[in-house]
């Protein structure tokens, strides 16, 4: 079967493990043969991954009978595609002009600040990943950021490092 | 079916949702239970009332009491004395800020006043998860209507009620279905457009968490009417509430046999499927929407052939906006002619607007076409708060132009809005007051055109680069009038080059900023200033001084 030795080349310093190998190879299972179901596909498999690297690529590219550089078309165009690990807290800051207006940038620069990140990376401890989004439609509460599911609204540059030290505290447990 | 002698309506829209309602709605539910009401009130869960400011809102009937931003400790009183009492809940009521007294009830509220409820006839009335109580205020009947109506009927209806589309082009939507009818072909589909991206937009959300099901009886009228068998709703992955009441709808559906074979025992068959976004603005423009459902890369297509031609997987298709098709139940059941009787006379019915930014009572409302801003602004957005000026609202989301207060009392609708330079679009209404330097705000704008350009077109993909890098100039006081130049001559080929609206509106907003504000633009060239403070490379002050 072609998927078992699709990834021999990238095998090494892997994303994946036997169980995440084997839920990708249901995922891709699942769509095969259905028409225009790539960004389908994509969507569970960085669900199983947590992020779309090349030999996730490879792997759906060859399992799908798509090209590679289709998947990875697809892939670098859209937004909620990353090819690179996310924090286990995912922070999204809305860049929606409501919450621009409403002093998204000071808290963007609080957020860099507090993180000793920029947006679009993530802490070396890979704890928090910063990304600036666009807009999240829930422009009546600017500015708005998430985490991962939560959604914190009205925020102020000054309530930022309270709202990080509780996900820390979380983290440890 | 048992009677209750109250229900207890808890809001469950996202903003509401963000503000702890699921907590406060189970805290009503433990303190009814534990006072032994149990079999004399009950408490649902509701789309939107559109007070999002207020939120958590709750509505007590059968009087229609109106409670704002009540928490769970609140919860004990609003039953004790409320409910067991009788007596209402005072420190509770909505405030309005041009009246002393407190508002009892929901009628007598000004936000409420000057609205029409037609789209949103079930938001905040009934259980957007149950399809009975949909039905219990007339859903489906509209599509049992169609199905005994030959299709060119159902589209001579729709055509003369004179709808157009609600995404913001405002196309009619009924020469729309007839295009989708004539075309040739054996395979036809329907869309419905929930890829709700345009900034400061969030009705298509709102409808969609409030009444899923008033969507999915219109596009399986929309079906019946072209030939079609099969629809997807293209919907944003962010908008997590939404595609899960909408899978829960259209599994009721299916149960109750309105969706699937043989609806109503006509021999129709329609059934629909929800396909999640991935994330890219440009995809609400439709052809770019088809490329994404067929898995591409989010890309507009060339036009001609439209849609109704040469659509999804290369067939004939329409495709709506989720509020054009909340339009279409009371159009069917209620006549072309009292949808007239709504709104101007070249766009008749009503717009839901999303009301946002430096604004009292930011929310959802809707009103009929042809209402001034002004009215909005002051009358049911309760005016500018903390004192402030108002400055200019941005209608049509970013891709809408910026209007001054002398544009006040221009009516909004398509047509007028257009004639004003401005855009009605999707219905966004983002107001802002004196506090905000105009150029920084334009640059806001530019820089998410910047970044949504599909970057296909060299129009657009260089454009919206040269746009930006001209208007960041200016507000890091390296600006000049040659600049202000460049800008109009480089929007001037913008509107007219690109292959689709994203580049094409992407100056309409930057431009309006430049017509109606352009002392400001002056101030930051010609004399470094900046009258905000805004931006921090200029002096602040005002440029006469």
């Amino acid at each position: 079967m072609s998927q078992a030795t699709c990834c021999k080349g990238s095998a090494h310093g892997t994303a994946l493990d036997e169980a995440k190998l084997a839920a990708l190879d249901a995922v891709i299972a699942k769509y095969r043969g259905s028409p225009g179901a790539l960004i389908s596909a994509l969507h569970e498999a960085q669900e199983v991954v947590g992020y779309l690297p090349q030999e996730v690529q490879v792997r759906v590219a060859e399992g799908l009978g798509v090209p590679l550089s289709e998947v990875y078309g697809v892939v670098s165009f859209y937004a909620l595609f990353s090819m690179k690990p996310k924090g286990r807290f995912k922070i999204s800051l809305c860049k929606g002009t409501a919450c621009y207006v409403r002093g998204a940038p000071h808290v963007l620069e609080r957020l860099e600040k507090e993180l000793g990140i920029t947006a679009g990376d993530t802490t070396d401890d890979g704890m928090f990943s910063l990304d600036v989004v666009r807009c999240l439609g829930a422009c009546g509460l600017g500015p708005v950021i998430t985490i991962n599911e939560d959604v914190h609204a009205r925020l102020k540059p000054d309530r930022v490092p309270g709202v990080l030290e509780a996900y820390r505290r979380a983290d440890r447990g | 079916m048992r009677f209750y002698r109250a229900h207890v309506l808890v809001c469950a829209g996202t903003n509401c949702s963000l503000k702890g309602n699921r907590a406060v709605r189970e805290a009503l539910i433990r303190e009814i239970e534990g006072k032994g009401l149990g079999e004399e009130v009950k408490v649902i869960e509701t789309g939107c009332f559109g007070l999002c400011e207020q939120g958590p809102t709750i509505v007590i009937y059968p009087e229609g009491v109106l409670y704002c931003r009540a928490t769970v400790e609140d919860v004990p009183e609003l039953v004790d004395s409320h409910l067991l009492k009788g007596r209402r809940v005072e420190r509770l009521l909505y405030r309005e800020p041009t009246r002393p007294v407190a508002v009892q009830t929901v009628p007598e509220l000004d936000y409420f006043k000057k609205q029409v409820r037609v789209v949103l006839r079930n938001c905040g009335i009934i259980d957007p998860d149950s399809i009975e109580e949909y039905i219990g205020q007339g859903g489906y009947t509209a599509l049992a209507k169609a199905l005994a109506m030959k299709p060119e009927e159902v589209i001579a209806q729709v055509k003369a009620s004179g709808l157009r589309g609600r995404g913001g082009a405002g196309f009619p939507t009924g020469l729309k279905w007839e295009f989708g009818r004539k075309a040739p072909g054996g395979v036809k589909y329907v869309v419905c457009n929930a890829d709700e991206g345009e900034p400061g937009t969030f009705k298509d959300r709102l409808i969609l968490e409030g009444d899923p099901h008033a969507v999915l009886e219109a596009m399986a009228i929309a079906g019946w009417a072209i030939g079609a068998n099969y629809g997807y709703i293209y919907i944003r992955g962010e908008y997590q509430l939404s595609i899960q009441r909408l899978e829960r709808a259209i599994e009721q559906a299916r149960r109750l046999g309105l969706l699937g074979q043989n609806i109503f025992n006509s021999g129709f068959n329609f059934d629909v499927e929800v396909r999640i976004g991935a994330g890219a603005y440009v995809c609400g423009e439709e052809t770019a929407l088809f490329e994404s459902l067929e898995g591409k890369r989010g890309e507009p297509r060339i036009k001609p052939p439209y849609p109704t031609d040469v659509g999804l997987f290369g067939k004939p298709t329409v495709i709506n906006n989720v509020e054009t098709l909340a339009n279409i139940p009371p159009i069917i059941t209620r006549g072309a002619e009292w949808f007239r009787t709504l709104g101007t006379e070249k766009c008749p019915g009503t717009k839901v607007f999303t009301l946002t930014g430096d604004i009292v009572n930011e929310g959802l409302i809707e009103v009929p076409m042809g209402i001034t801003l002004r009215e909005v602004v002051y009358e049911i957005g309760g005016g500018i708060p903390n004192g402030h000026k108002f400055k200019m609202a941005q209608t049509g989301g970013t891709s809408g132009g910026c209007l001054p207060e002398a544009l006040l009392d221009v009516p909004m609708d398509y047509d007028q809005l257009a004639a004003a330079g401005s855009a009605l679009g999707s219905g966004a209404l983002l107001i802002m007051d004196d506090t905000h330097c105009i150029v920084d705000v334009a640059r806001c704008f530019a820089r998410f055109f910047l970044h949504e350009s599909c970057g296909q077109c060299i129009p657009c993909r260089e454009g919206t680069l040269q746009l930006y890098h001209l208007v960041d100039g200016i507000t890091r006081g390296t600006g000049t009038r040659q600049d202000l130049e460049l800008i109009e001559r480089l929007s001037r080929t913008m509107y007219v080059a690109p292959l689709c609206p994203l580049g094409q509106t992407a100056p309409l907003p930057i431009m309006t900023t430049l017509k109606y504000f352009k002392d400001e633009y002056l101030a930051h060239v010609d004399s470094r200033v900046c009258p905000t403070g805004t931006c921090r490379a200029l002096a602040t002050g005002h440029a006469a001084d």
